[in-house]
């Protein structure tokens, strides 16, 4: 075995062969020939091997070459953000706002058909035997023609009863409701809101006008603290929105606006 | 009818800079204001001059009587009855909306007139300054070359050069006429530009220094033709919110510091700071800030004079408009602050306050003189935009309407209008005759940033959220 290092002590002292570099560079430019052809003709475990590491080498040398690109290219340092602000209003954190919510025509024209664009568009009918309890009236409670809402309902400010004797509808205080949980579909945000009326109770007309809130009923809530503006540059107040959940199983009414 | 009330008074009118003319008039009490304006004219030697009559500072309306409080009347004492010269032109009401012109991709966050309000410039969050054609209400060219928001615009004094930067803190310099880059984009700012401010014309004519204050607390002074920082004015501890270049060769910068200081343009010395207010100053406003925008050619009553072309005539002209703005005092400095409080000062005597004038319940976000320099208008977060005199301060009136934020005002040339922009999509047209809402102008689908009345009155562009730009006219 050599014992020092006598190949590069003979090129220093005698210089390489004259065509070294030249026989070089074609060693170098057969290798890609030669594994190929050495990748076709292995078989059996050896291939395998050899061609996993194969496999390897490729995914490193493309990784490298797409590092060396970007290093390349002059890089955009800052990405052009969305929902471009005025100076004066950089500095101060503003919340993000929905947009003016649909034109005013639009929902007048929906209600004039009575017709909405629903989250939930069917809704199981409430019968009128599941709303109401049969309530025993008279000396000998042999009358019974009073009935009792069994479900939340919704009574207007300015309610006041009539003499118990003419009372057909009785709506118990603990099941009426003032506040609703509304969710704005857009802010992905939920306010409690006063409501207003009940629009529409889509199980039957005498609901609606009793103010029976289900599943699936449309009712106006005062959305002004929201402080959205129509296009008109007013604050719109009123909104409608449909109730998602069943009140009277939760003792909450949650509610998604209508947009 | 009161037996006792006296038919006529003794009276003098005089100019609200303290001139008297003619001698002492006995006036009948139901002498109205057209009558007196007759008499002023006849006693002045001018013809049909439109004019205010105040009496012990009350706005005589209808006729004298009703001004005054007949009651603890002295009639032997000598009425003072103070006239203000109104601007000979008119400027008409915008009632509708011409054109909305699309074209912007995001919100447009600047709108600017050239100084002779022939040409208007805008800037948007989609990057690119646009140059609107007015004649057609349509598209003229499109400027790209930021990569980030155009924040703010600036049209030079002489109308051939727009100034935008973008939040990137560059700022590059437009040809209105082509659509193309003059110069080199001027780099040196680390963070945003908040405001710019051009030398005043009658200072050079050649339009070439500009003033640019920014987020990172520095005012830089660029040589727009080599596209180099000739001064760099540091002394603001936070971010600067506002730079104005006055007429006698001050810049003043207001600052999240809650100092104004005033530096000299040609050597960048802090001559002093302006102190009182307690939380960031927002906003600044000279009271040669029209005289100074419009440079040389008042843009109404110049309009059809012959255009000289001579830059030193012209100089000359700038110069006599400011002297004639500045003949009762030098410019007033007004700054509006996150306190909730505006302060009234003369920076270029005095680092005392002029006056504090208090009221506003939230935030003031814009102020500005009105062109003949009397009134003072300031919006704020409180929803409403007040009035105050530019002279000492005292609060006249609160314009009532807006049912949000009151982002930007703008006045017609004439400071007979006053428009406000607001963050619930109207624009509100006021009256300062009547001091109250002239006209609603509803159309814009969400908040309005930016508005602009040109300087000869006849457009207003707004532009806002939406993306679209909108031009009003009467």
């Amino acid at each position: 075995m050599p014992q020092n290092e006598y190949i590069e002590r003979h090129q220093k002292l005698y210089g390489r062969r004259l065509d070294y570099e030249e026989r070089k560079r074609k060693k170098e430019a057969r290798e890609p020939h030669k594994r190929a052809e050495k990748a076709r003709k292995l078989r059996g475990i050896k291939a395998k091997i050899f061609n996993k590491e194969r496999r390897n080498e490729k995914i490193q040398m493309k990784k490298k070459i797409k590092a060396h690109e970007e290093k390349n290219v002059k890089q955009n340092t800052e990405k052009v953000s969305e929902g471009a602000l005025p100076v004066y209003l950089l500095d101060r954190d503003v919340q993000s706002r929905a947009k003016v919510l649909s034109n005013m025509i639009k929902q007048k024209r929906k209600e004039k058909a009575g017709k909405w664009d629903v989250p939930i568009p069917k809704v199981r009918a409430q019968a009128d035997a599941e709303v109401f309890k049969v309530l025993k009236s008279g000396k000998s409670k042999r009358k019974a023609w009073k009935r009792m809402v069994t479900k939340v309902t919704y009574v207007g400010e300015n309610f006041t009863r009539k003499p118990p004797k003419f009372e057909r509808f009785i709506r118990p205080m603990a099941l009426r409701f003032k506040k609703a949980h509304v969710t704005h579909p857009e802010l992905k945000a939920t306010f409690c809101l006063p409501i207003i009326g009940v629009k529409k109770n889509p199980s039957s007309q005498m609901f609606t006008s009793l103010g029976v809130i289900t599943k699936g009923t449309v009712i106006e809530v005062n959305i002004s603290e929201l402080g959205l503006v129509t296009q008109a540059g007013k604050v719109v107040w009123g909104k409608y929105a449909q109730v998602t959940n069943n009140p009277e199983n939760d003792g909450c009414i949650n509610a998604v606006l209508l947009v | 009818m009161d037996e006792d009330l006296p038919i006529s008074v003794q009276a003098k009118l005089k100019s609200d800079t303290g001139e008297e003319i003619g001698s002492t008039l006995d006036l009948p009490l139901n002498i109205n204001k057209d009558q007196l304006q007759l008499i002023c004219n006849a006693l002045l030697q001018e013809e049909d001059k439109p004019f205010l009559f105040f009496v012990k500072d009350v706005e005589i309306t209808n006729t004298l009587k009703d001004a005054l409080d007949v009651k603890i009347l002295n009639s032997e004492e000598v009425l003072e009855i103070i006239y203000q010269q109104q601007a000979v032109f008119r400027v008409r009401p915008v009632t509708r909306c011409t054109s909305s012109i699309p074209g912007h991709a995001e919100a447009v966050i600047s709108t600017s007139f050239s100084p002779s309000g022939k040409k208007l410039a805008s800037g948007s969050g989609d990057t690119t300054v646009r140059f609107w054609d007015l004649h057609t209400q349509s598209p003229h060219h499109v400027c790209k070359g930021h990569t980030n928001w155009v924040l703010c615009i600036n049209w030079a004094p002489d109308g051939q050069k727009l100034a935008s930067a973008c939040k990137q803190g560059r700022i590059m310099l437009w040809d209105p006429n082509t659509g193309n880059q003059i110069g080199k984009t001027m780099i040196g700012h680390k963070q945003w530009i908040t405001a710019m401010a051009w030398e005043p014309y009658h200072i050079n004519p050649e339009c070439r220094k500009l003033a640019s204050s920014s987020k990172d607390g520095d005012v830089r002074i660029w040589d727009t033709v080599t596209g180099l920082t000739i001064l760099s004015l540091t002394g603001h501890s936070k971010a600067v919110t506002s730079v104005k270049w006055g007429g006698s060769g001050l810049i003043y910068t207001s600052s999240q510091d809650r100092i104004i200081k005033v530096w000299r343009a040609e050597d960048g010395i802090l001559c002093r700071n302006l102190e009182g207010h307690a939380h960031w100053v927002n906003t600044l406003a000279l009271s040669t800030d029209y005289v100074l925008r419009t440079g040389p050619f008042h843009p109404v009553t110049d309009q059809h004079t012959a255009k000289n072309t001579d830059k030193n005539v012209l100089q000359q002209n700038a110069l006599q408009r400011y002297e004639d703005v500045c003949r009762h005092g030098p410019e007033r400095l007004v700054s509006g602050s996150d306190d909730f409080t505006l302060f009234l000062w003369l920076p270029e005597k005095e680092k005392r306050p002029l006056a504090r004038m208090t009221g506003h319940q939230q935030l003031i976000n814009d102020v500005k003189f009105s062109p003949d320099t009397r009134i003072l208008a300031s919006a704020s977060f409180d929803k409403s935009v007040k009035l105050w005199e530019a002279a000492t301060g005292k609060f006249i009136t609160t314009l009532r309407g807006h049912v949000q934020a009151v982002y930007m005002v703008a006045w017609s040339a004439d400071s007979r209008l006053l428009l406000s922009s607001s963050a619930d999509s109207t624009l509100k047209v006021w009256s300062m005759k009547t001091k109250k809402l002239e006209l609603d102008l509803p159309g814009h689908a969400d908040e309005v940033y930016a508005v602009d009345w040109s300087p000869d009155g006849a457009y207003v562009a707004s532009g806002g959220k939406d993306k679209v730009l909108k031009l009003w006219q009467h």
